[in-house]
């Protein structure tokens, strides 16, 4: 899976700027031939949101998984007359992770974030006090523009067990899927493959996409924080300790059905799992839980380190466990208790 | 119906939002009681319908109170102590010294512990004590513990219901069990009287955490209309007149861009008729109700909001005159008994050319 | 024009009728249908010629910022609730008007003669304020205004710029979005190729709400939202953006905290204005939000774009626009929508 990792979390898509990302995931697709058989469908929706359908016996269930393409970024918000740029945030950007670090816009342009002076050097500037600085000369001749999109430039680091990257938030979650598309063979069940939009900026893409595919049970594959580094926020998920089972976050209470099922299926399977309880942030399960008439809904979280900075760690083998917790759960039919 | 019994047994219930089973029991059979037919939907809210006379199709008005309340939940383990989250919104400052029931594999009673002002430095004891410094303790080994209770258990208030004099009662999720109570009230005065359209009496899930029971359960029902049904801030010292009402004073009747302007009126009226003290209600924005969600469900739905007055909301003494429960009640009846043809063409902003491709 | 009266009327988020009602009388002749829906939005519909059968949603919100009364002292004077966002600091010494008989209210302050230096750095806090119909007592008061009456300031409208000098501006309340609305009553002068739903919507200033449902009913395929967005071009010794300038036309908004626009009508509008030589500005993306971001994520989805007719000092009792933006605004919206169905699904 790490080749398919590299890619993906490499390749650039801010929210609302996901072409390169979705075209990266159908290549994916197309190339592995993994939505091939009579019944299976890809397209994709007014938002941009990718759908695969791959059609399962017919005896079970419409099954939702979802996984969100869209990575934090930034946008410019003004060029001023010596070419330095202001930028706003897409998504939960936050000062302290940027100063001194390097953006990459969608045509290439590389830049470098700056800071201006501060008074007093114990406090964390906010966003207005940076700029990005692309090389450029002055305005006329600044190759961007106000409304150009960047996103973090750090290249996948392979540490064996650990790999780290910038956006593992998600596609790692998209990984996982494509391998459980891949790996899933038998199963009672249409499972709605989503590579959802715009998770980053409210959730938009699970919103209207879960609208769209209506089903009766979802998951989404997301990461989640960990409580074992120095000083940490209190949490009972460590890396390596096993995918987690989402209980409850800040958007959130898993449906307990779901929970159950997904914790049955990896007990009786010998596979290592995580109860999670999370303070603050969600996933797309929110917006599909309360989509038309209600969606029973849960999540499979990969424990990740310094979520939303450049350089975000999971666990491999955490991962590997995911896609094994998911495949077993769905290549049988089930039953809510 | 006892109102004080009927409280008590809806109060002393539990039901944290996303855990409702137990109180879901209850409300089941209390509804089941009076309506002709009763239902649970995908998230788990409880749907009982009362048919009405009018002629077939008939219009129909949901009614939402919602039964889940605030409460706690394991986050993590360490040394036999509990760390908490919340469910839904408590102020950390009630809760210290709280008895709590910790559901793990058996129902374990706790408290809800912090450093004892004894071993603090005095400069921290002025400080209020934040909720990442606040532990359950079951007062069990850490062994015991590590079997018994995992991440992720609940873990609910322990407050019975108290009766206080005048009429008033104190008790833990009073915000909502009033509201599911006058709907109890309501639907078992409505089986002795005719009304025209058909009855919905909805009771709600996860309204404490995002109205998310509301929300789906207004899509799956796409009711003509809706009332729904919580608590409100009595008057209490502290509070101003501005942002309050009167305790015992009456259901508030909400008005402002969540209500629809027929529907107030049509509460008022029927207020009026009954001679009922009721109290206007002036709200800006967003209600924080089921109001809120059910509003804007498909198309839109004309949507109203009664508020039984109530002190001390989200602590574990949840105050309410008893009697202001049984006029919410009343007051839904009254209003539910004079929906017909004429009402409903007034709920129309009729204000078209008459065809309907807009 | 429209925008005196649009402006001068009242129509607080929730209670929109007044404004609701002059749209209703202007438009009547120039649509094929009309309704009302249950939360007030009117969804009107504009049949086109026939060669396309796109649905095309363009919105713009009737509701304004503005005031509740929220309770009657025994001494007359009234406390009031905030409806939308208002910032505490220009309440101080305003002239309002209550209810559908616009009663006159002052909100009124202690005399800086009575104020000591430490009072005067204190942030002003709108629960601390009332307003003064001139009664001394409740029942008094009474007769006049009720608890949940709604409140607007009370602001005449007046034109700017010396006439023959170039520089057309205006002043008024509620420009936000009164210039929508205005906008969207001129675009209905024309017929465009595919049916055209435009919707004044209500209670946009209290979260979209209006548009949300609308949104639900009509299932377009595109929308435009019309909004008076922000500009701010108050001197600063930073070279910052201004979010939007008077005089440099309509502004597009690739991003705000409500919605990403979709970039191919992003490109269609910025196209159309080159080619045509509209002036046209990007607004500073991050800021605010409107209706599309109500509209976008209904159903399936809708894609969206919002353009505004920017006006200096929105939600204050007096804002200021240009007339030359504001006909730019429509043209430049109206020639987009006839191009519309050239662009790819």
């Amino acid at each position: 899976m790490k080749e398919t990792i590299k890619k993906l979390v490499e390749t650039f898509g801010p929210s609302g700027y996901e072409q390169d990302i979705r075209d990266s995931i159908r290549q994916e697709i197309e190339r592995h031939g993994l939505a091939t058989e009579k019944g299976d469908e890809v397209r994709v929706d007014a938002l941009g949101n990718l759908i695969v359908l791959k059609k399962g016996a017919g005896d079970g269930h419409k099954v939702m998984l979802a996984a969100h393409m869209d990575e934090i970024g930034v946008i410019v918000t003004h060029v001023d007359e010596k070419g330095f740029l202001r930028f706003g945030r897409i998504g939960g950007v936050y000062p302290h992770t940027l100063l001194g670090g390097r953006v990459r816009f969608a045509d290439g342009t590389v830049g470098v974030i700056g800071v201006e002076k501060l008074e007093d050097r114990t406090k964390m500037p906010d966003l207005d006090k940076l700029f990005i600085d692309v090389g450029a000369k002055d305005k006329a001749s600044c190759p961007v523009r106000v409304g150009d999109v960047a996103s973090f430039v750090r290249p996948l680091a392979d540490m064996g067990d650990r790999l780290v990257a910038k956006a593992m938030d998600d596609r790692i979650g998209c990984a996982v899927l494509l391998q459980v598309l891949r790996d899933l063979k038998e199963t009672p069940h249409d499972v709605y493959f989503v590579f959802t939009v715009q998770e980053e900026v409210g959730l938009r893409g699970a919103t209207t996409s879960s609208y769209g595919v209506a089903p009766d049970l979802a998951l989404s594959v997301d990461v989640t924080g960990t409580g074992d580094t120095p000083e940490a926020r209190t949490m009972a998920v460590s890396l390596g300790d096993g995918p987690a089972i989402k209980v409850k976050d800040g958007g959130m209470l898993a449906h307990p059905g779901v929970k159950n099922w997904l914790v049955k299926t990896a007990e009786g399977n010998g596979i290592p799992y995580q109860l999670e309880v999370l303070e603050g942030g969600t996933t797309d399960a929110r917006a599909i839980q309360t989509s038309r008439a209600g969606v029973p809904a849960g999540c499979v979280s990969i424990p990740c380190r310094y979520v939303h900075t450049p350089s975000e760690m999971v666990d491999y083998g955490d991962v590997t466990h995911a896609v094994k917790l998911l495949v077993t759960a769905l290549s049988k039919p089930i039953e809510l208790m | 119906m006892d109102t004080a019994e009927l409280l008590k047994q809806l109060t002393e219930a539990r039901g944290p939002s996303g855990y409702e089973t137990e109180i879901r029991e209850i409300v089941q059979e209390r509804f089941g009681q009076y309506a002709d037919e009763t239902r649970t939907d995908a998230l788990g809210n409880v749907i009982a319908l009362k048919r009405g006379q009018g002629l077939d199709p008939r219009p129909t008005v949901m009614l939402a109170g919602h039964m889940d309340e605030i409460a706690l939940m394991v986050k993590q383990i360490e040394k036999g102590f509990l760390h908490i989250a919340r469910i839904g919104g408590f102020d950390p400052r009630v809760l210290l010294g709280q008895e709590v029931i910790v559901h793990g594999r058996r129902d374990l009673p706790g408290v809800i512990v912090s450093v004892p002002p004894h071993f603090t430095d005095p400069a921290e004891r002025d400080k209020t004590v934040p909720l990442d410094r606040l532990f359950v303790d079951v007062g069990l080994a850490p062994e015991q513990v590590e079997k018994l209770v995992q991440v992720g258990d609940l873990i609910t208030i322990h407050r019975g219901f108290t009766e206080l004099s005048g009429g008033w009662a104190a008790s833990k999720a009073m915000d909502d069990r009033t509201a599911v109570a006058a709907i109890a009230i309501c639907l078992e005065e409505l089986s002795r009287l005719k009304h025209q359209w058909d009855v919905y009496a909805v009771a709600t899930v996860q309204e404490e955490v995002g109205l998310y029971g509301a929300m789906t359960s207004a899509y799956g029902l796409a009711p003509t209309m809706a009332i729904a049904i919580d608590v409100t801030f009595g008057h209490q010292p502290g509070l101003s007149e501005a942002e309050t009402v009167k305790m015992d004073g009456g259901p508030g009747i909400a008005l402002g861009p969540n209500i629809h302007p027929q529907v107030f009126e049509g509460l008022v009226a029927a207020a009026k008729a009954m001679e009922m003290p009721h109290q206007i209600e002036p709200v800006p924005g967003r209600s924080g109700t089921d109001a809120w969600g059910i509003q804007v469900s498909r198309e839109g739905i004309p949507t109203g909001l009664l508020g039984i007055p109530l002190r001390y909301m989200h602590t574990s003494v949840e105050t309410v005159a008893l009697k202001d429960v049984e006029r919410t009640g009343r007051l839904l009846v009254a209003f539910i008994a004079r929906l017909d043809d004429e009402f409903l063409d007034a709920l129309t902003w009729n204000k078209g050319n008459g065809r309907e491709e807009a | 024009m429209w925008l005196k009266r649009l402006s001068e009327a009242g129509g607080v988020s929730g209670h929109e009728d007044e404004v609701r009602q002059i749209i209703l009388d202007i438009i009547a002749g120039h649509v094929d249908d009309y309704r009302v829906d249950s939360i007030g939005n009117i969804i009107a519909l504009k049949k086109g010629d026939g060669s396309s059968d796109l649905r095309v949603m363009v919105a713009a919100h009737m509701d304004e910022v503005g005031f509740m009364i929220s309770h009657v002292e025994e001494n007359g004077l009234l406390h009031f609730h905030k409806v939308g966002g208002l910032d505490d600091r220009i309440l101080p010494a305003k002239v309002v008007w209550i209810g559908d008989k616009k009663v006159p209210g002052v909100i009124g302050f202690k005399p800086a003669h009575l104020t000591e230096q430490n009072e005067r750095d204190q942030p002003i806090k709108y629960k601390q304020l009332t307003i003064d119909i001139g009664t001394t007592s409740k029942a008094e008061a009474e007769k006049l205004v009720q608890r949940g009456d709604y409140a607007t300031f009370a602001t005449e409208f007046v034109e700017l710029g010396l006439a023959g000098e170039g520089w057309q501006t205006v002043r008024g309340k509620a420009f936000d979005d009164r210039a929508g609305c205005a906008v969207l009553i001129e675009l209905l002068n024309t017929q465009y190729p595919f049916d055209l739903y435009a919707v004044f919507t209500v209670q946009e200033e209290v979260g979209l709400r209006g548009a949300q449902v609308a949104a639900f009913a009509v299932e377009p395929d595109w929308a435009f939202a019309l909004e008076g967005t922000g500009a701010n071009e108050i001197p600063t010794p930073k070279d910052v953006s201004p979010s939007t300038r008077l005089g440099h036309g309509p502004a597009i908004t690739v991003m705000d905290r409500s919605f990403i626009a979709d970039k191919r009508l992003v490109r269609l509008l910025i196209d159309t204005a080159e080619e045509l030589g509209i002036p046209y500005q990007i607004k500073q993306p991050g800021i605010g939000g409107t209706d599309a971001g109500a509209i976008h994520r209904t159903r399936e989805g809708v894609p969206s774009v919002t353009v505004a007719v920017p006006c200096r000092y929105i939600h204050s009792p007096a804002a200021i626009l240009n007339l030359d933006d504001f006909d730019h605004t429509v043209q430049l919206v109206r020639e987009s929508l006839s191009r519309l169905p050239t662009i790819p699904r």
